[in-house]
Protein backbone atom coordinates (compact mmCIF):
# COMPACT_ATOMS: atom_id res chain seq x y z
CA UNK A 1 0.00 0.00 0.00
CA UNK A 2 1.79 3.36 -0.77
CA UNK A 3 0.69 6.57 0.51
CA UNK A 4 -0.51 9.28 -1.10
CA UNK A 5 2.11 11.90 -2.20
CA UNK A 6 1.52 15.29 -0.93
CA UNK A 7 3.30 17.61 -2.58
CA UNK A 8 5.98 19.58 -0.52
CA UNK A 9 4.28 23.47 0.93
CA UNK A 10 5.41 26.08 -1.69
CA UNK A 11 8.38 28.51 -0.56
CA UNK A 12 6.33 31.58 1.25
CA UNK A 13 8.02 34.29 -0.86
CA UNK A 14 7.63 38.16 0.50
CA UNK A 15 9.45 41.30 -0.92
CA UNK A 16 9.39 44.27 0.86
CA UNK A 17 9.90 48.40 0.15
CA UNK A 18 11.54 50.73 2.83
CA UNK A 19 13.00 53.35 2.07
CA UNK A 20 13.94 53.52 -1.48
CA UNK A 21 12.74 54.40 -4.68
CA UNK A 22 11.13 51.46 -5.47
CA UNK A 23 13.87 50.94 -8.47
CA UNK A 24 15.04 47.46 -6.96
CA UNK A 25 11.14 46.17 -7.16
CA UNK A 26 11.13 47.94 -11.19
CA UNK A 27 13.88 45.57 -11.55
CA UNK A 28 12.53 42.53 -10.44
CA UNK A 29 9.74 43.34 -12.52
CA UNK A 30 12.34 43.08 -14.80
CA UNK A 31 12.25 39.47 -14.84
CA UNK A 32 9.34 39.45 -17.06
CA UNK A 33 8.50 35.97 -18.38
CA UNK A 34 10.35 34.25 -15.68
CA UNK A 35 7.79 35.87 -13.17
CA UNK A 36 5.49 33.32 -13.89
CA UNK A 37 8.09 30.64 -13.35
CA UNK A 38 8.22 32.26 -9.79
CA UNK A 39 4.72 32.34 -9.23
CA UNK A 40 4.32 29.13 -9.94
CA UNK A 41 7.02 27.82 -7.75
CA UNK A 42 6.04 30.35 -4.34
CA UNK A 43 3.43 31.77 -2.67
CA UNK A 44 4.10 35.48 -2.86
CA UNK A 45 2.42 36.24 0.82
CA UNK A 46 3.42 40.42 0.69
CA UNK A 47 4.77 42.51 -2.21
CA UNK A 48 4.01 45.83 -2.90
CA UNK A 49 3.95 44.85 -6.70
CA UNK A 50 3.15 40.86 -6.72
CA UNK A 51 -0.34 41.22 -3.41
CA UNK A 52 -2.79 43.32 -2.15
CA UNK A 53 -2.08 41.91 1.82
CA UNK A 54 -1.77 44.88 3.98
CA UNK A 55 0.03 43.22 6.93
CA UNK A 56 3.36 40.67 7.21
CA UNK A 57 2.30 37.36 7.82
CA UNK A 58 3.53 34.83 9.43
CA UNK A 59 5.55 31.75 8.59
CA UNK A 60 7.38 33.82 5.89
CA UNK A 61 10.25 31.72 4.09
CA UNK A 62 12.20 34.02 2.29
CA UNK A 63 11.92 37.87 2.23
CA UNK A 64 13.34 40.65 -0.20
CA UNK A 65 13.86 43.70 1.57
CA UNK A 66 14.69 47.02 -0.60
CA UNK A 67 15.59 50.05 0.95
CA UNK A 68 16.91 51.75 3.90
CA UNK A 69 15.21 52.13 7.52
CA UNK A 70 14.48 55.99 7.79
CA UNK A 71 11.31 56.10 9.84
CA UNK A 72 9.52 54.35 12.80
CA UNK A 73 7.22 52.58 10.16
CA UNK A 74 10.26 51.50 8.33
CA UNK A 75 11.62 50.13 11.23
CA UNK A 76 8.62 48.45 12.60
CA UNK A 77 8.61 46.29 9.47
CA UNK A 78 11.94 45.78 9.66
CA UNK A 79 11.74 44.17 13.15
CA UNK A 80 8.23 42.27 12.33
CA UNK A 81 10.06 41.07 8.75
CA UNK A 82 12.65 39.67 10.82
CA UNK A 83 10.16 37.74 13.78
CA UNK A 84 8.49 36.02 11.06
CA UNK A 85 10.73 35.29 7.95
CA UNK A 86 13.01 32.07 7.63
CA UNK A 87 16.06 34.37 5.53
CA UNK A 88 16.14 38.05 5.05
CA UNK A 89 17.58 39.66 2.30
CA UNK A 90 19.14 42.92 1.75
CA UNK A 91 18.16 43.79 -1.39
CA UNK A 92 19.58 46.87 -3.16
CA UNK A 93 22.19 49.29 -2.60
CA UNK A 94 19.75 51.07 -0.09
CA UNK A 95 19.05 48.54 2.30
CA UNK A 96 22.91 47.65 2.02
CA UNK A 97 24.37 51.23 2.53
CA UNK A 98 21.24 53.28 3.28
CA UNK A 99 22.84 55.34 -0.08
CA UNK A 100 20.85 58.06 -1.40
CA UNK A 101 18.05 57.74 1.30
CA UNK A 102 21.19 57.81 4.15
CA UNK A 103 22.88 61.01 2.57
CA UNK A 104 20.89 63.16 5.35
CA UNK A 105 22.96 61.70 7.60
CA UNK A 106 25.81 64.29 6.92
CA UNK A 107 23.49 66.62 8.96
CA UNK A 108 23.47 64.21 11.96
CA UNK A 109 25.62 65.79 13.77
CA UNK A 110 24.89 69.46 13.17
CA UNK A 111 22.66 71.67 14.93
CA UNK A 112 18.86 70.57 14.80
CA UNK A 113 20.12 67.14 13.70
CA UNK A 114 19.24 65.27 10.01
CA UNK A 115 15.49 65.39 10.72
CA UNK A 116 15.22 68.83 11.41
CA UNK A 117 17.66 69.59 8.48
CA UNK A 118 15.98 67.42 6.05
CA UNK A 119 12.27 68.63 6.87
CA UNK A 120 13.16 72.44 7.12
CA UNK A 121 15.00 72.29 3.32
CA UNK A 122 12.07 70.09 2.06
CA UNK A 123 8.99 71.89 3.45
CA UNK A 124 10.40 74.80 4.04
CA UNK A 125 12.83 76.46 2.34
CA UNK A 126 11.75 75.07 -0.87
CA UNK A 127 8.17 76.11 -0.57
CA UNK A 128 6.87 78.31 -3.30
CA UNK A 129 3.94 78.58 -0.54
CA UNK A 130 2.02 77.24 2.02
CA UNK A 131 5.61 76.65 4.18
CA UNK A 132 5.01 74.09 7.08
CA UNK A 133 6.77 70.91 8.62
CA UNK A 134 4.40 67.65 8.05
CA UNK A 135 2.79 66.90 11.37
CA UNK A 136 -0.04 63.88 11.12
CA UNK A 137 0.63 61.60 14.14
CA UNK A 138 -0.31 58.37 13.23
CA UNK A 139 -0.75 59.03 9.74
CA UNK A 140 2.38 60.21 8.34
CA UNK A 141 5.26 58.15 9.88
CA UNK A 142 8.24 60.29 12.16
CA UNK A 143 11.76 60.37 10.66
CA UNK A 144 14.38 58.52 12.33
CA UNK A 145 17.43 60.53 13.19
CA UNK A 146 19.63 58.46 11.69
CA UNK A 147 19.43 56.61 8.40
CA UNK A 148 20.70 52.71 8.81
CA UNK A 149 21.38 49.58 6.13
CA UNK A 150 19.21 46.83 7.28
CA UNK A 151 21.72 45.17 8.63
CA UNK A 152 22.32 47.49 11.48
CA UNK A 153 18.33 47.21 12.79
CA UNK A 154 17.98 42.75 12.30
CA UNK A 155 20.40 40.22 11.33
CA UNK A 156 20.66 39.66 7.43
CA UNK A 157 20.78 36.48 5.98
CA UNK A 158 22.32 37.73 2.18
CA UNK A 159 23.15 40.79 0.56
CA UNK A 160 22.61 41.45 -2.97
CA UNK A 161 24.03 44.63 -3.75
CA UNK A 162 23.21 46.94 -6.91
CA UNK A 163 21.38 50.25 -7.64
CA UNK A 164 19.45 48.09 -8.98
CA UNK A 165 20.74 44.54 -8.83
CA UNK A 166 20.16 43.71 -12.26
CA UNK A 167 17.59 41.10 -12.94
CA UNK A 168 19.70 38.62 -14.38
CA UNK A 169 21.29 38.99 -10.42
CA UNK A 170 17.96 38.53 -9.01
CA UNK A 171 17.24 35.28 -10.88
CA UNK A 172 20.50 34.00 -9.93
CA UNK A 173 19.92 34.42 -6.86
CA UNK A 174 16.40 33.25 -6.67
CA UNK A 175 16.15 30.25 -8.64
CA UNK A 176 19.41 29.08 -6.16
CA UNK A 177 17.27 29.28 -3.23
CA UNK A 178 14.45 27.84 -5.02
CA UNK A 179 16.48 24.65 -5.70
CA UNK A 180 17.57 24.63 -1.89
CA UNK A 181 20.52 25.70 -2.69
CA UNK A 182 23.21 28.66 -1.06
CA UNK A 183 22.79 31.49 -3.45
CA UNK A 184 26.02 32.13 -6.00
CA UNK A 185 28.77 34.62 -5.24
CA UNK A 186 31.76 35.95 -6.93
CA UNK A 187 32.34 39.17 -8.50
CA UNK A 188 29.57 38.22 -10.91
CA UNK A 189 26.81 38.76 -7.95
CA UNK A 190 28.25 42.08 -6.86
CA UNK A 191 27.85 45.63 -7.89
CA UNK A 192 27.28 49.17 -6.31
CA UNK A 193 25.56 51.75 -8.24
CA UNK B 1 79.21 46.10 -24.44
CA UNK B 2 75.64 45.81 -22.87
CA UNK B 3 75.41 46.23 -18.78
CA UNK B 4 74.00 42.70 -17.40
CA UNK B 5 71.80 43.45 -15.01
CA UNK B 6 71.92 41.66 -11.47
CA UNK B 7 68.70 40.02 -10.80
CA UNK B 8 67.20 37.75 -8.34
CA UNK B 9 64.35 34.67 -8.45
CA UNK B 10 61.57 34.27 -6.26
CA UNK B 11 58.31 32.34 -6.06
CA UNK B 12 55.36 34.05 -5.99
CA UNK B 13 52.40 31.44 -5.22
CA UNK B 14 54.25 28.32 -5.78
CA UNK B 15 55.20 30.59 -9.44
CA UNK B 16 59.04 30.53 -9.50
CA UNK B 17 59.97 34.33 -11.20
CA UNK B 18 62.70 36.11 -12.04
CA UNK B 19 63.42 39.33 -11.99
CA UNK B 20 65.65 42.79 -11.48
CA UNK B 21 67.05 43.10 -8.51
CA UNK B 22 65.54 46.31 -7.73
CA UNK B 23 61.90 45.53 -8.93
CA UNK B 24 59.12 45.87 -5.69
CA UNK B 25 57.39 42.84 -4.85
CA UNK B 26 54.50 44.36 -6.64
CA UNK B 27 56.55 44.14 -9.92
CA UNK B 28 57.22 41.35 -9.80
CA UNK B 29 53.66 39.70 -9.33
CA UNK B 30 52.84 41.75 -12.64
CA UNK B 31 55.97 40.15 -14.44
CA UNK B 32 54.81 36.59 -13.64
CA UNK B 33 51.15 37.27 -14.93
CA UNK B 34 49.81 37.68 -11.53
CA UNK B 35 47.03 40.09 -9.70
CA UNK B 36 47.36 42.12 -6.43
CA UNK B 37 44.34 44.82 -6.04
CA UNK B 38 45.67 48.35 -5.60
CA UNK B 39 44.39 51.38 -5.49
CA UNK B 40 47.12 54.55 -4.32
CA UNK B 41 49.57 52.83 -6.72
CA UNK B 42 50.05 54.17 -9.80
CA UNK B 43 52.55 53.32 -12.82
CA UNK B 44 54.87 56.54 -13.14
CA UNK B 45 54.57 57.82 -9.65
CA UNK B 46 56.25 57.24 -6.46
CA UNK B 47 54.95 54.11 -4.77
CA UNK B 48 53.85 55.46 -0.96
CA UNK B 49 51.83 51.99 0.26
CA UNK B 50 48.91 54.14 1.70
CA UNK B 51 46.13 52.14 0.87
CA UNK B 52 47.33 48.55 2.19
CA UNK B 53 45.40 46.49 -0.34
CA UNK B 54 49.01 44.89 -1.90
CA UNK B 55 49.69 43.17 1.48
CA UNK B 56 51.31 40.10 0.31
CA UNK B 57 52.73 37.33 2.92
CA UNK B 58 56.27 36.65 3.05
CA UNK B 59 57.55 33.25 4.15
CA UNK B 60 59.77 33.36 7.36
CA UNK B 61 59.15 37.11 7.34
CA UNK B 62 56.23 38.35 10.74
CA UNK B 63 54.72 40.63 9.48
CA UNK B 64 52.72 41.43 6.18
CA UNK B 65 54.25 43.56 3.65
CA UNK B 66 53.08 46.41 1.17
CA UNK B 67 54.01 44.64 -2.06
CA UNK B 68 54.59 48.25 -3.77
CA UNK B 69 57.55 49.43 -1.43
CA UNK B 70 58.52 45.95 -0.67
CA UNK B 71 61.94 45.65 -2.60
CA UNK B 72 62.28 41.50 -4.13
CA UNK B 73 65.02 39.58 -2.54
CA UNK B 74 67.01 36.08 -3.56
CA UNK B 75 65.04 33.17 -2.92
CA UNK B 76 61.96 35.05 -1.20
CA UNK B 77 58.67 33.48 -0.88
CA UNK B 78 55.14 35.27 -1.66
CA UNK B 79 51.44 34.71 -1.17
CA UNK B 80 49.19 36.83 -2.34
CA UNK B 81 46.06 35.62 -1.80
CA UNK B 82 45.79 33.71 1.65
CA UNK B 83 42.79 33.94 3.79
CA UNK B 84 44.33 36.00 6.07
CA UNK B 85 45.22 38.77 3.39
CA UNK B 86 41.94 38.40 1.89
CA UNK B 87 40.32 39.45 4.77
CA UNK B 88 42.24 42.02 5.58
CA UNK B 89 41.80 43.29 1.98
CA UNK B 90 37.70 43.52 2.23
CA UNK B 91 37.85 44.63 5.60
CA UNK B 92 40.53 47.55 4.09
CA UNK B 93 38.39 48.23 1.19
CA UNK B 94 34.97 48.52 4.01
CA UNK B 95 36.83 50.88 5.74
CA UNK B 96 36.98 53.24 3.11
CA UNK B 97 33.21 52.92 1.92
CA UNK B 98 32.25 53.58 5.56
CA UNK B 99 34.70 56.49 6.55
CA UNK B 100 34.09 58.92 3.62
CA UNK B 101 31.05 59.35 1.65
CA UNK B 102 30.81 56.90 -1.16
CA UNK B 103 27.54 56.85 -3.11
CA UNK B 104 28.22 55.26 -6.30
CA UNK B 105 24.69 55.73 -7.55
CA UNK B 106 25.02 59.61 -8.69
CA UNK B 107 28.55 59.61 -8.60
CA UNK B 108 30.59 61.35 -11.66
CA UNK B 109 32.84 58.24 -11.28
CA UNK B 110 30.03 55.30 -11.00
CA UNK B 111 31.36 53.04 -13.71
CA UNK B 112 34.71 54.27 -13.50
CA UNK B 113 35.96 54.36 -9.97
CA UNK B 114 38.34 52.24 -8.88
CA UNK B 115 37.22 51.67 -5.56
CA UNK B 116 33.71 50.20 -6.56
CA UNK B 117 35.78 48.03 -9.10
CA UNK B 118 37.90 46.75 -6.08
CA UNK B 119 34.72 46.23 -3.78
CA UNK B 120 33.56 43.74 -6.20
CA UNK B 121 37.17 42.08 -6.38
CA UNK B 122 37.38 41.38 -2.73
CA UNK B 123 34.17 40.20 -2.71
CA UNK B 124 32.48 42.96 -0.44
CA UNK B 125 28.50 42.76 -0.61
CA UNK B 126 28.28 45.05 2.83
CA UNK B 127 30.16 47.36 5.03
CA UNK B 128 30.46 45.17 8.60
CA UNK B 129 31.54 48.74 9.85
CA UNK B 130 29.09 51.26 10.79
CA UNK B 131 29.01 54.37 8.37
CA UNK B 132 30.77 57.91 9.38
CA UNK B 133 28.75 60.27 7.21
CA UNK B 134 32.15 63.01 8.00
CA UNK B 135 30.77 66.38 7.26
CA UNK B 136 33.08 66.97 4.37
CA UNK B 137 33.11 69.79 1.46
CA UNK B 138 33.11 70.20 -2.21
CA UNK B 139 35.48 72.68 -3.66
CA UNK B 140 34.55 74.24 -6.51
CA UNK B 141 36.47 76.90 -7.35
CA UNK B 142 38.73 75.80 -9.94
CA UNK B 143 36.84 77.26 -13.61
CA UNK B 144 37.28 73.84 -14.69
CA UNK B 145 37.68 71.29 -11.90
CA UNK B 146 35.91 70.49 -9.10
CA UNK B 147 36.98 68.52 -5.52
CA UNK B 148 34.57 66.56 -3.88
CA UNK B 149 36.33 65.52 -0.59
CA UNK B 150 33.43 63.34 0.44
CA UNK B 151 34.38 60.71 -2.27
CA UNK B 152 38.39 61.01 -1.19
CA UNK B 153 40.32 57.97 0.04
CA UNK B 154 43.72 60.06 0.24
CA UNK B 155 45.20 57.98 -2.02
CA UNK B 156 47.54 61.06 -2.71
CA UNK B 157 48.04 59.93 -6.39
CA UNK B 158 47.16 63.57 -7.68
CA UNK B 159 49.37 64.94 -5.08
CA UNK B 160 52.19 63.04 -6.66
CA UNK B 161 50.95 63.52 -10.23
CA UNK B 162 50.98 67.35 -9.68
CA UNK B 163 54.71 67.32 -8.03
CA UNK B 164 56.53 64.53 -10.10
CA UNK B 165 54.96 64.52 -13.81
CA UNK B 166 53.43 68.41 -13.71
CA UNK B 167 55.73 69.67 -11.39
CA UNK B 168 53.72 72.64 -10.16
CA UNK B 169 53.12 70.51 -6.59
CA UNK B 170 49.34 72.25 -6.18
CA UNK B 171 48.37 69.62 -3.69
CA UNK B 172 49.72 68.33 -0.61
CA UNK B 173 47.86 66.56 2.14
CA UNK B 174 47.20 68.69 5.64
CA UNK B 175 45.41 68.38 9.16
CA UNK B 176 45.38 64.88 10.75
CA UNK B 177 43.65 61.42 11.83
CA UNK B 178 39.94 61.87 10.09
CA UNK B 179 40.29 65.71 9.58
CA UNK B 180 43.24 64.75 7.03
CA UNK B 181 42.29 65.62 3.84
CA UNK B 182 43.73 66.98 0.14
CA UNK B 183 44.55 70.41 0.32
CA UNK B 184 45.63 72.86 -2.76
CA UNK B 185 48.26 75.76 -2.09
CA UNK B 186 48.33 77.08 1.37
CA UNK B 187 44.94 75.31 1.97
CA UNK B 188 43.60 78.05 -0.27
CA UNK B 189 40.53 77.30 -2.51
CA UNK B 190 41.36 75.18 -5.74
CA UNK B 191 40.52 78.03 -8.09
CA UNK B 192 43.32 80.45 -5.92
CA UNK B 193 46.15 78.80 -6.15
CA UNK B 194 48.05 80.20 -9.19
CA UNK B 195 50.38 77.76 -9.09
CA UNK B 196 47.77 75.09 -10.71
CA UNK B 197 48.29 75.09 -14.73
CA UNK B 198 45.15 73.57 -15.31
CA UNK B 199 46.59 70.70 -16.66
CA UNK B 200 43.89 68.14 -15.58
CA UNK B 201 46.17 65.44 -14.98
CA UNK B 202 45.41 65.45 -11.05
CA UNK B 203 41.67 64.32 -12.09
CA UNK B 204 43.37 61.65 -14.33
CA UNK B 205 45.03 60.25 -11.67
CA UNK B 206 42.29 60.09 -9.10
CA UNK B 207 40.93 56.66 -9.23
CA UNK B 208 37.25 57.90 -7.25
CA UNK B 209 34.94 61.08 -8.13
CA UNK B 210 36.79 63.19 -5.79
CA UNK B 211 38.03 64.90 -8.79
CA UNK B 212 36.25 65.89 -11.61
CA UNK B 213 35.71 67.54 -14.63
CA UNK B 214 32.96 69.94 -14.42
CA UNK B 215 31.21 69.20 -17.19
CA UNK B 216 30.67 65.56 -16.17
CA UNK B 217 27.44 64.40 -14.66
CA UNK B 218 26.60 61.11 -12.85
CA UNK B 219 28.59 58.35 -14.31
CA UNK B 220 30.28 60.35 -17.19
CA UNK B 221 33.98 60.55 -16.01
CA UNK B 222 36.54 59.22 -17.78
CA UNK B 223 39.82 58.92 -15.98
CA UNK B 224 43.12 58.47 -17.76
CA UNK B 225 45.73 56.73 -14.86
CA UNK B 226 47.50 55.42 -17.81
CA UNK B 227 49.03 59.14 -18.25
CA UNK B 228 51.20 58.87 -15.56
CA UNK B 229 53.72 56.17 -16.72
CA UNK B 230 53.34 58.03 -20.50
CA UNK B 231 54.76 60.77 -19.59
CA UNK B 232 57.17 59.86 -17.39
CA UNK B 233 58.38 57.04 -20.10
CA UNK B 234 58.50 60.41 -22.53
CA UNK B 235 60.78 61.97 -20.01
CA UNK B 236 63.00 59.38 -18.97
CA UNK B 237 63.27 57.21 -21.59
CA UNK B 238 62.39 59.25 -24.68
CA UNK B 239 59.60 57.10 -25.92
CA UNK B 240 56.31 58.31 -27.04
CA UNK B 241 52.87 56.71 -26.86
CA UNK B 242 53.12 56.68 -30.83
CA UNK B 243 55.89 55.19 -31.10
Amino acid sequence: MTTPQVPPPKLRFATVWLAGCSGCHMSFLDLDEWLFELAAAVEIVYSPVASDIKVFPEGVDLCLVEGAVANADNLELALQLRARSKVVVSFGDCAVSANVPGLRNLWAGVAGGSRQSVLERGYVELADRGAQHPHAPGIVPELLERVLPLHEVIAVDHFLPGCPPSAERIRAFLEALLRGEPPPEGQAMLSFG
Amino acid sequence: MTQVLPSVSLQINGQPCTVAADATVLQAIRSAGLHVPTLCHLDGLTPVGACRLCLVALEGHPKLEPACVTTVAEGMVVHTHTPELEGYRRMAVELFFAEGNHVCAFCVANGACELQDVAVEVGMDHSRFPYQYPHRHVDASHALFGLDHHRCILCTRCVRMCDEIEGAHVWDVGYRGSACSIIAGLDQPWGEVEACTSCGKCVDACPTGALFRKQDATAEKQPHPERAQQLAAARTDHRWRNQ
